[in-house]
This record gives C-alpha cells, sequence and structure tokens, in this order.
C-alpha cells in the first residue's frame, strides 16, 4: 500500500505539469490580457507595467521563471488585479473559507444523503421509501442557483433570522445558507446512489445467509450490508468534495463569503494570469489527493481490492 | 424625519464646515436632526477593490475608500464644488503655469506626524515612478506637470518632476502648459499624499490594515478581501470633531439583485437599483429610492478606420441610424430610471457645459423616423437592398437589452438588419480596440468635471477613440480648450461637429439609481462624480 501510494505521488508530479503549462498556455491564448483596459493604457506606462510583471519576456522565459519561483521560493507571483496582494496571498486567504463551507457541505450531503438512502432501502416500496426517494429527486432538482435566492429570501427577508451573506469569520449564522446551498443537490444524488445500492447488496446472497442464520436485522445492515453499499457511493464522492470545494463559485458570488471560487472567475475574467494559474493548480493538486484517497478507501471497504 | 431640502442641508453643512464647529451630543450641529446612536454607514460594493494604495488604485471602488482614508489638497463638497483639504488654499502665476499650494499646519498622520509637503512630493513622484509602474500615472501627465511624461518613460528621473516643497507648508507646482481645471484634479486619489517611512518599511504590504498609516477622515481597520472593508475614525484627522459618521463598513456583494434584497433586510444603507426596478422601488418607498443625473454616457460608436465597413463612411448612413434610435423607449421601458436621453456626448450634467442645440434633440420622433428614411434611401439602402452589418456590446443583460432594442427599432423602421455579437468584457476591448468590429458599444465616465474628458475621447490621439473618428477641426479645438479662458464656444462648435458627422451614437447619459436608507443624511446627490466622503455624512435617529 506505502509503494502504491508513493508510485501514485510520483506520478501526480507529471500531471501537475502538464496542467500548469497546458492552463499557462490557454490563460495567454485568450484574446486580452490583464492591463487591457477601456482606454488604452499610453505605450510608456503599459512598458512599465509590463516589465515589472516580466510580462516583456517571450512566454517560454515566463513559464520558466513561474516554475522555477514555485520550486525555489514557493512563491506565486503577484496579482495583476488586487496590486497589493499577492497570490499566496489570496490563496491563504480565501481557501480556508472555500474549504471550511465545502467541508461542511460536503458531510451535510454525505451524512444525510447516506442516511436517506439507506432508510429508503430499508423500508422499500413503503411511505418511507417514497418520502425518501420524493425528496431526494426534489432535492436534486435544485442546484445551488436556484437554492441561493430562495434560500435568502426565506431566511433573510421573510424571516429576518440569518444575514444575508458575508462571512464575518466563519460564525455558524453565516455558514447555514451556503453550506444548504450547496449540499442540497448532492445530498440527493448520494440518496439515489446509495438506496439502489443498498437495495442490489440487500438481494444478495451473503445477506439471505446472514438473514437466515437468525442475526437481527439491525446487525445484517451495519455489520454485512454497509461496507458494499458504499463502494458506488465512495466513488461518487470523491469527485463531490472536488466539486464543493471547486464548484463554490455560485455560493461565493451569491453570499459573498470571500471564498476562493470567486477569485478564481474572477482572475479568468480579469485576466489575472498568476491567480488564475494558481488556483488551477491549487485544485488540481487537490484533484490528485482526493482521487488517491478515494482509491485507498475502496481497499478499505472491498477486501478484494488490493494494492 | 426631517422635511428639509437636501439641498438646504447640503448647504448649511458646507457654510459651517469651515468653522468646525463641534456639535452636541445627539443633535447634528447645522440642522438639528437628532442623529442615531450608532453612526455606521453601510454600503454595497460591486467587486473587490483593486488596490487602497492612493498612487495606484484605478477603480470607483478604491477610490471611493481611498478618499475616505487619504486626503488631497482640495476636496470636493457635495456639489462639486472644491473646498480645501490639506491645502488651506492656492495661487496661480499670472501665466498659470505655476501653483503655490498653501498647508494646514495641523494635518496629521493617523501616527500622529504632521502631513507636510514633502509628503506629496513623494507621492507624487512615486507616482511617475516607473518603478511604480502606476496604471494611473498617465494622470500626472494629463495634469501637465513639468516632466512627467518623460519620467514615465524612464527619460529622465523621478526628482525631475515639476513639484518641490521650499518648506512644510508650502507645495509649489510647475506645469507644462496652463490648466485651468489643474486645481480641480487634486481631488484626484492619484495626487493624496503618501507615507514615505510605512510604503519603506512595508513595501506592496503597506495598506494592510495592520500597517496602513493615512492622512484621512478614517483609518482602515478591517479588510477581509472579497468580503468586506472596514474604515473607522481617524481620531488624529485635523477636522475629526466635525466627523460624524464613526464607522463605514462596505460589503462586497456582487448580485445587484441579492443586494437589494440585503438593502430590504436592512442589512445596508445604500445600494444600486437593478435596471428596470426603480418606477416600482420608487412607488413602494418614494423616501428611498432615488435618481440623479451622473458624468457618464453611453454610445455606439461607428468604426471609421479603413478596416471598418465602406456603408459607414457614409455620413447619411450613420445619421439614419442615429435618428431613427427611440431614446424615450430606452430611457423609460428599458431602464427606467430617470436616466436622460443622449443628442450630445457630453452629459448635460457636466460642470460649466452649456448643452448646445442640435438638429436632432429637437424634432419628434415621428421627424427623425422620416429623416432617417430619407437619409437612408439618399445613400441607396431601401426594402429591396436592406442595410446589413454587425454590432457588438460586452456581455451583460442590460447592454444585451439595449441592444436588441436598437436592432428592432432598426429594422422595423428601416428594414436594417443589425447582427448581434455579445463578448466577454476582455474580449470585447480588445476587438474593439483593434478596430475588428462595425458597430460598437461604448460608455465613459468621466474622470474630472469637465467637457474635455468627454470630447477628448473623439480626438485623433486619443487612446479611447476605438472608432478611429479623426476631425483636423475638432482635434484643433480640443487643444485650443486646453489653455482658453472661456472654453464654451469652443466645445459648442465640436459637438455640432458631431452632431453633423455623427462618428458616434450617443444613446442616454447615466443618473445613480439609488436605494439609499432615509436615515442616511447629506447624500451629495449633486456632485455628479458621486465623490462622495463620509466625513460629511450623518445617521439620523429613527
Amino acid at each position: 500500500m506505502f509503494a502504491y501510494t508513493l508510485r501514485r505521488l510520483l506520478g501526480a508530479i507529471p500531471t501537475i505539469l502538464l496542467l500548469i503549462t497546458a492552463a499557462f498556455f490557454l490563460m495567454h491564448a485568450a484574446p486580452g490580457g490583464p492591463f487591457t483596459s477601456e482606454r488604452k493604457l499610453p505605450p510608456e506606462v503599459l512598458a512599465n507595467i509590463q516589465a515589472r510583471y516580466g510580462l516583456d519576456q517571450p512566454l517560454w522565459k515566463q513559464l520558466w521563471d513561474y516554475l522555477t519561483n514555485i520550486v525555489l521560493h514557493f512563491d506565486f507571483g503577484p496579482s495583476f488585479k488586487f496590486k497589493d496582494r499577492d497570490v499566496n496571498d489570496i490563496i491563504a486567504q480565501g481557501f480556508p473559507i472555500s474549504l471550511t463551507y465545502g467541508t461542511l457541505a460536503f458531510l451535510a450531503a454525505s451524512i444525510v444523503g447516506i442516511a436517506l438512502g439507506v432508510t429508503a432501502a430499508i423500508r422499500h416500496n413503503s411511505w418511507v421509501d417514497y418520502t425518501a426517494v420524493s425528496l431526494g429527486i426534489a432535492a436534486q432538482a435544485l442546484p445551488n442557483f436556484i437554492m441561493g435566492p430562495i434560500l435568502i429570501l426565506t431566511f433573510t427577508l421573510w424571516l429576518g433570522v440569518l444575514p444575508g451573506g458575508g462571512w464575518n469569520g466563519g460564525q455558524w449564522q453565516y455558514l447555514i445558507m451556503p453550506v444548504i446551498a450547496l449540499s442540497t443537490s448532492y445530498m440527493g444524488s448520494i440518496a439515489r446512489i446509495t438506496r439502489s445500492s443498498m437495495l442490489e447488496v440487500l438481494n444478495s446472497n451473503f445477506i439471505r445467509t446472514a438473514r437466515a442464520k437468525g442475526l437481527p436485522v439491525r446487525a445484517v445492515i451495519w455489520r454485512h450490508a454497509l461496507k458494499p453499499t458504499m463502494l458506488p457511493v465512495i466513488s461518487y464522492l470523491g469527485p463531490v468534495f472536488v466539486y464543493v470545494l471547486t464548484g463554490s463559485v455560485f455560493v461565493d458570488l451569491y453570499f459573498s463569503t470571500g471564498g476562493l471560487g470567486q477569485a478564481y472567475v474572477g482572475s479568468a475574467l480579469s485576466r489575472d494570469y498568476a491567480v488564475l494559474l494558481g488556483v488551477t493548480i491549487l485544485y488540481g493538486v487537490l484533484t490528485v489527493f482526493v482521487n488517491l484517497i478515494t482509491d485507498l478507501a475502496y481497499a478499505w471497504f472491498d477486501p478484494k481490492i488490493r494494492y | 424625519m426631517t422635511h428639509m431640502s437636501k439641498p438646504l442641508v447640503a448647504a448649511l453643512l458646507a457654510g459651517t464646515m469651515l468653522t468646525s464647529q463641534a456639535f452636541a451630543a445627539g443633535t447634528h450641529p447645522v440642522t438639528g436632526e437628532a442623529l442615531a446612536d450608532d453612526q455606521t454607514f453601510t454600503y454595497r460594493v460591486l467587486d473587490e477593490h483593486s488596490s487602497l494604495d492612493p498612487q495606484v488604485v484605478e477603480d470607483v471602488t478604491g477610490s471611493e475608500v481611498v478618499r475616505d482614508l487619504f486626503e488631497g489638497l482640495m476636496n470636493q463638497d457635495a456639489e462639486g464644488n472644491l473646498v480645501p483639504g490639506v491645502a488651506t488654499g492656492y495661487e496661480a502665476s499670472d501665466d498659470k503655469t505655476e501653483y503655490t499650494f498653501t498647508l494646514r499646519d495641523n494635518a496629521k498622520w493617523s501616527n500622529g506626524e504632521p502631513v507636510v509637503a514633502g509628503d506629496f512630493v513623494y507621492a507624487w513622484r512615486r507616482a511617475v515612478n516607473p518603478e511604480l509602474s502606476s496604471p494611473y500615472s498617465w494622470f500626472m501627465e494629463l495634469m501637465s506637470i513639468e516632466n512627467a511624461a518623460e519620467i514615465i518613460a524612464g527619460e529622465m528621473p523621478v526628482e525631475e518632476l515639476g513639484v518641490s516643497a521650499p518648506d512644510d507648508q508650502t507645495l509649489v507646482v510647475k506645469l507644462s502648459a496652463p490648466l485651468p481645471y489643474f486645481p480641480q484634479m487634486t481631488t484626484h486619489a492619484t495626487t493624496f499624499p503618501a507615507p514615505q517611512k510605512v510604503i519603506e518599511e512595508f513595501g506592496t504590504d503597506w495598506t494592510k490594515p495592520e500597517n496602513i498609516v493615512s492622512n484621512g477622515a478614517y483609518v482602515l481597520t478591517e479588510h477581509m478581501p472579497m468580503e468586506r472593508s472596514v474604515r473607522e475614525r481617524n481620531e488624529m484627522y485635523w477636522d475629526n470633531e466635525s466627523t460624524i459618521i464613526d464607522r463605514v463598513e462596505a460589503l462586497v456583494i456582487n448580485d445587484e439583485n441579492v443586494a437589494l434584497t440585503r438593502y430590504m433586510a436592512g442589512e445596508l444603507d445604500r445600494t444600486e437599483i437593478p435596471a428596470g426596478q426603480f418606477p416600482r422601488l420608487k412607488a413602494e418607498m418614494p423616501e428611498e429610492a432615488v435618481s440623479f443625473p451622473r458624468l457618464c454616457n453611453y454610445y455606439y460608436t461607428f468604426n471609421l478606420s479603413e478596416s471598418g465597413p465602406e456603408v459607414f463612411k457614409d455620413v447619411n448612413v450613420r445619421k439614419a441610424l442615429a435618428l431613427a434610435v427611440d431614446r424615450k423607449i430606452i430611457t423609460e421601458n428599458i431602464l427606467a430610471g430617470g436616466q436622460p436621453q443622449a443628442f450630445t456626448f457630453t452629459p448635460a450634467a457636466t460642470a460649466g457645459f452649456e448643452v448646445p442645440e442640435v438638429e436632432m434633440a429637437s424634432m419628434t420622433q415621428a421627424e427623425r423616423d422620416e429623416m432617417a428614411r430619407e437619409l437612408l434611401a439618399e445613400a441607396g439602402y431601401g426594402p429591396d437592398n436592406p442595410l446589413k452589418f454587425s454590432m457588438i456590446y460586452n456581455t451583460s443583460d442590460d447592454h444585451k437589452k439595449i441592444a436588441v432594442a436598437l436592432s428592432q427599432m432598426w429594422k422595423q423602421k428601416l428594414g436594417v438588419e443589425a447582427e448581434l455579437g455579445n463578448m466577454e468584457w476582455k474580449v470585447f476591448l480588445e476587438e474593439r480596440g483593434n478596430q475588428n468590429f462595425e458597430l460598437a458599444r461604448g460608455a465613459w465616465c468621466g474622470d474630472y468635471n469637465e467637457a474635455s474628458t468627454f470630447l477628448d475621447l473623439l480626438t485623433s490621439p486619443s487612446g479611447y477613440n476605438d472608432g478611429k473618428y479623426s476631425n483636423a477641426r475638432v482635434d484643433a479645438l480640443m487643444q485650443e480648450a486646453r489653455t482658453a479662458s472661456d472654453t464654451g464656444p469652443l466645445y459648442t462648435e465640436v459637438e455640432q461637429i458631431l452632431a453633423e458627422e455623427m462618428p458616434v451614437i450617443p444613446i442616454y447619459h447615466y443618473a445613480g439609481v439609488y436605494m439609499l436608507d432615509s436615515d442616511v443624511g447629506n447624500w451629495p446627490v449633486d456632485n455628479v462624480e458621486q465623490n462622495w466622503y463620509s466625513k460629511d455624512l450623518y445617521k439620523i435617529a429613527e
């Protein structure tokens, strides 16, 4: 397992390098640059700015300088748009926010989704099942950009119990709406996958055997059915975790959380190359790690899998 | 709630501002209104500010904060008139190429050190320093400060800039050419003083709340990028006792509808009203929905360069398209926020600008349509041979609505087939800047309150003249206006040439369309540049 993990980590290096290179050239291929503005800057002013940020160098040199700065100094460069801040600064400030409510949303989606799915499967074809399935489908049909306005109108304007946005150091009142908006649709999907997986497992031979030897239902579920049920769920949860962190753009914009998604989209629109690249690398590394953890989790849930 | 009119309040306030008289606790010293216990002003900003460094900041959001944190030589009052800031006044030499500002001796930085003329010299040299590479360094060129252009180009050392401090209370500025509106330009953030020691100690981190030292009525106490920034009363400010608002919070809210909802929930004192919603809000909350003219225009520009279509080289075609635009539908049905229709390039609200008589403005829409049909027929286009072209705008709901309305008006009235194309902002700028278009949207907000900030855009050398309109007479008139004592006739002639040649189609002039809590006192609705200072506001007890 250790050798496998090491191999995977080493294999991640060329992946990340490829990602950086591709992102770098794609970014520069997009029309317009960070200093394209409504009124064209006088040539001498533009020349000073480009010299300061090294944009007057050939592209390969820019990429090389960028990479060496990261490797040698862990410095992702200055932001072109937010001139008082650098990329390390922006990530250090925004990522913990995205991570906090992303993780909470992930936990909420997983725990409630799995519980809903398991309950529905156990009480198959009963009113419990129907209710859980309806709830799951409704949740799945509510993407965060629909949930956002509904939540703000309900809790902020009508009931007046929650602040309509902001972060305020991550106080719980400020977390509730972003977490609900972000988790709802994943919750629905997780419930659906868990339910069908559980139903399949419950119909398999080893469960029948466990029941036949007189084990109580609760023990059958907990000891025998849950682990195999989780396999397809796990393969879904890995990407979901990355999605809730990276795909939280809407939540950032809508609830003004100050998270990284907002900086990411903003940097793409303003051609803030350094920020765009920095966040892309972060998300790339994150994706590689989460995939690795997902694969390792498989081995724990399914003894048949060995690395 | 008072029933005193806002201009009256403003006038009274401006009158006593100079006497800096202390106010009795709980009531406003001039109006006598009961003041709220909590003097916090909270407003929405669209986006995170670009910088809080006065010499670097380039966006409106950032400038608003910088104007509170720092104080320049001169300030503006609620009407946009020049009032003393750090300088108590100035004198100009007879040929208007040398200005001597006298600085007050009680101005202090937030760390207690005195603000001296040297702080301005340092700041102004910094603004043109190629090392800082400020995106607003061109503003110093625009101010005609001696040697600014050469220093920016790296041809001269910064010490050669035409600004000096013979003593701590005197700042002398030498201009390369007389500039009648030079003093007005000292209200711009680029010209604010900078604390040399702090900048040298912390580098680009100097604007962080824990490091920043400023000389304005407020200090930065909190900054959560993309979320909020907080500024609080600066006890060291020379006129601190006249400041009423204790705390100002700027909340970043990208979506204007969310911002409006949060305003309704009482979280904000001010927010912008999304297009089209003003009439409803005005009916529901007449005290809070406000609209007033602003110093911005909105237009479509023809590509008159060589790469532009041949048809637009025909002035009759350009005029026909401009005439057929029913501006009333756009301002009253689409925007519906009190925006004035535009028949000239320069907004009527611009200081000292007399709106010249242009033929189009005095006609009825039916007459305009009739004339448009005739002109287009003269140019050889009609039902059998429809005029075809493409028009571009940057992606936005409001721009789209206007573009669709324009194309429909042209289709119905003139049988013109205009193909719409929307582009993401930077792509749009690139295409328009490279003359890769036929008809393109344009808009501009004045950098200062004088007609040249608009009319300069249509001169040949302008960096914003994307349609490449070029008229030697316009260029000459604008050159003359720089030093003329009476610019009125010059600007009138330029506008008349524009109306005759129609290089752009003026559509409307902007209005500030806000929800403004009725407990906010003295909002400067008459300041068309919307250069507001939190120190001049107050919160009335409800």
